[in-house]
């Protein structure tokens, strides 16, 4: 099991507040995923989804950094950075679904989800695919002066794109301020990340020259803290920056990968979902620092799960698009 | 040509010229546009068709990029969602072949995957066309790539007052624009008025009017078909020279309208004729002017070869005049 080789100091002060606004979010994407899931299972989504549940830490500590108004891209396991931005969960069922009233009036679906309100760019289904857009999005906001960054967050498995180290390059070249958050859930849709990645991961984005870190993935503090440097370090002006998020995929690599003891074993699932559980890691925290009492946590949960029950059940009742919309919004 | 008739003042400017003056007029005219690819800057690309503009506009907005283009395109890609207007450089088209994914997968496709939420405002300006001596992977005409993909526009200009009229037009196009121009023109001269014009695209230009057969003919082609048509004009043949200057979105309807009248047909385009552009636009033809036509719908397009080195090899390969005035010549049933 690979956890953070470097803890990085928490040294951006969280108020009380965030910490539990923290919480609420990974619970809420905790909970949206085990809806989904159950979407699945009971027929009524089209198509796959891949679930987030287990690195939930990484989306919210990154997002809790931000501005509203700062940039995001997304992947094709991305509800969790979507939420984290501040997407609607009835909005992203109802796109699950294929629903008119989805975020993308369903034409995009789960791997697609865009939304200029909450400067989401947009999940992306090509790995790495975004890393250009991405770029592209500092490259503006420096060019505009306007002050944002942009999170490219990405899985391993886009380590293996070519895009990658072009659009680093460039970015390091022209300083610009964006984040390149990588996600390490360690698995490749079903081959562990060391069958495909030589080398050291951080000595790549070191050789352009960008400041890079790893951060325990499962401590939304510590990745909020990292974060929180880089977010100040880009928007300063000087330049892009490398996180290195260790985490883990609770779930296969969609929801129909059911059988996956062939690629990894039953037991690194259990060590990580007992041992290192995001939420349960902040929780914990919470209490024994007396930020919060068991009792009003639970009661979040209890909330969340009402809203999540409810946003899913609004996507069910939303109607389809009309076969008309197939033609629409081809050109703008 | 329709949009000079309220023009006064017309000099001569080369295919080159008129892009560059495009893109300086754009440049001046809004600040969001901004030109990025390789050596765009002091070297003003290969072509030197983008010569000067970096003295005016500065290093800030005619930026050199490494030589990365997934890169560089998908920083244009994101740069045109969140307010720019790029103009990205592909040296040569042949590199689309890297850029496949940032063009087909990404910038085609976010408009319609976002719900019509996001835009992609840029253009892809790209060079085609053979017989420049440098051999299999610097010489491809891929225009009809894109032009197969929904969510992108493709623009073949075929004179300077087209490539400048039309390069306004798709720099102003909230939509991502492939721009192809043909590196063996870009020195051919042409009327161009000074005063501020734009070609507004899906409109085809009857670059010769005729009675007795349409010649469709893209991008450099059209002087190929010229060429054939001063040839057809000595035997008693008129010759309509039909150039859709867009490939999407295609005016359909001059083209029908131009075979109805004619009743026979050529297609004419410098890339494959296998599943190719002169494919599309023959099958248009042969389903909207099927009663009227007297003969098959013909095509001409590239010899179906990775493009030779060797010069008589090489130019055999593209479309020529007497090719054109063969086949016009058989169709028209004059021996």
């Amino acid at each position: 099991m690979t956890t953070a080789t470097q803890r990085p100091e928490v040294n951006a002060a969280l108020t009380k507040e965030q910490l539990l606004r923290m919480y609420r979010r990974m619970y809420s994407i905790r909970q949206f995923e085990e809806h989904a899931n159950d979407l699945y299972l009971r027929a009524l989504m089209p198509g796959l989804t891949h679930l987030y549940e287990g690195e939930e830490a990484v989306a919210v500590g990154i997002c809790e950094a931000l501005r509203p108004d700062d940039y995001i891209t997304s992947t094709h396991r991305g509800h969790g950075h979507c939420l984290a931005k501040g997407a609607a969960p009835n909005r992203m069922f109802a796109e699950l679904l294929g629903k008119e009233a989805g975020y993308c009036r369903g034409k995009g679906g789960s791997m697609h989800i865009a939304d200029p309100a909450t400067g989401n760019l947009g999940a992306n289904a090509i790995v790495g695919g975004s890393a250009g857009i991405a770029t592209g999005a500092a490259f503006s906001a420096k060019k505009l002066g306007n002050g944002r960054i942009c999170v490219c967050f990405f899985g391993e498995g886009a380590l293996g794109q070519g895009v990658l180290y072009e659009v680093m390059n460039m970015a390091q070249l022209w300083k610009l301020p964006v984040i390149y958050a990588c996600e390490n859930n360690m698995y490749n849709e079903y081959t562990h990340y060391s069958e495909t990645t030589s080398g050291d991961i951080l000595s790549r984005p070191a050789a352009f020259g960008l400041p890079a870190e790893s951060v325990d993935g499962q401590d939304v503090r510590a990745v909020h803290g990292a974060a929180s440097r880089f977010v100040e370090h880009a928007r300063a002006g000087a330049g892009p920056a490398f996180l290195l998020c260790n985490t883990y995929r609770y779930r296969g690599h969609h929801v129909g990968d059911i059988n996956r003891e062939y690629y990894r074993a039953k037991q690194e699932e259990q060590r990580w979902s007992s041992e290192r559980d995001p939420i349960n890691i902040l929780g914990d925290w919470l209490v024994q620092q007396t930020l919060a009492d068991s009792a009003q946590l639970e009661r979040i949960q209890t909330e969340v799960k009402a809203e999540m029950n409810a946003a899913m059940e609004f996507a069910i009742a939303a109607p389809y698009p009309t076969v008309d919309e197939a033609e629409q919004d081809v050109y703008a | 040509m329709p949009e000079t008739a309220a023009q006064t003042t017309v000099r001569e400017l080369t295919f080159g010229e008129a892009i560059r003056e495009a893109l300086a007029e754009e440049m001046r005219r809004d600040a969001r546009v901004c030109v990025i690819g390789e050596d765009v800057a002091e070297a003003g690309t290969p072509f030197k068709v983008l010569s000067g503009l970096v003295e005016e506009f500065g290093k800030e907005r005619v930026i050199d990029t490494p030589i990365s283009e997934p890169g560089f395109t998908g920083i244009g890609v994101g740069a045109a969602m969140t307010g720019l207007r790029p103009v990205v450089d592909i040296m040569f088209g042949d590199f689309l072949t890297l850029v496949m994914d940032q063009m087909v997968n990404q910038a085609a496709k976010i408009h319609y995957m976002s719900g019509g939420t996001w835009k992609v405002p840029m253009v892809f300006r790209a060079t085609m066309g053979a017989t420049r001596r440098s051999a299999a992977q610097h010489s491809q005409s891929l225009h009809a790539w894109p032009s197969h993909i929904p969510g992108l526009k493709v623009v073949l200009p075929s004179t300077p007052y087209d490539a400048k009229g039309l390069l306004k037009t798709a720099i102003r196009d909230d939509n991502p624009v492939v721009f192809f121009e043909d590196k063996m023109m870009y020195r051919l001269k042409g009327p161009v008025p000074s005063e501020e014009y734009a070609i507004p695209f899906g409109v085809a230009d009857i670059k010769r009017a005729g009675t007795d057969i349409t010649l469709v003919a893209t991008s450099s082609m059209v002087q190929v078909a010229s060429g054939a048509a001063k040839l057809l004009e000595e035997i008693g043949i008129s010759a309509e020279i039909v150039d859709p200057r867009t490939m999407w979105p295609l005016d359909e309807k001059t083209l029908i309208e131009s075979a109805k009248k004619t009743s026979r047909a050529i297609v004419i385009d410098e890339g494959y004729h296998r599943y190719g552009v002169t494919a599309e636009i023959a099958s248009v033809i042969a389903e909207g002017a099927f009663y009227n036509l007297d003969g098959p719908v013909k095509r001409i397009g590239a010899m179906h070869v990775p493009i030779p080195f060797s010069p008589p090899l090489e130019d055999a390969t593209v479309p020529s005049e007497k090719q054109v005035f063969e086949a016009a010549r058989q169709l028209c049933g004059k021996s």
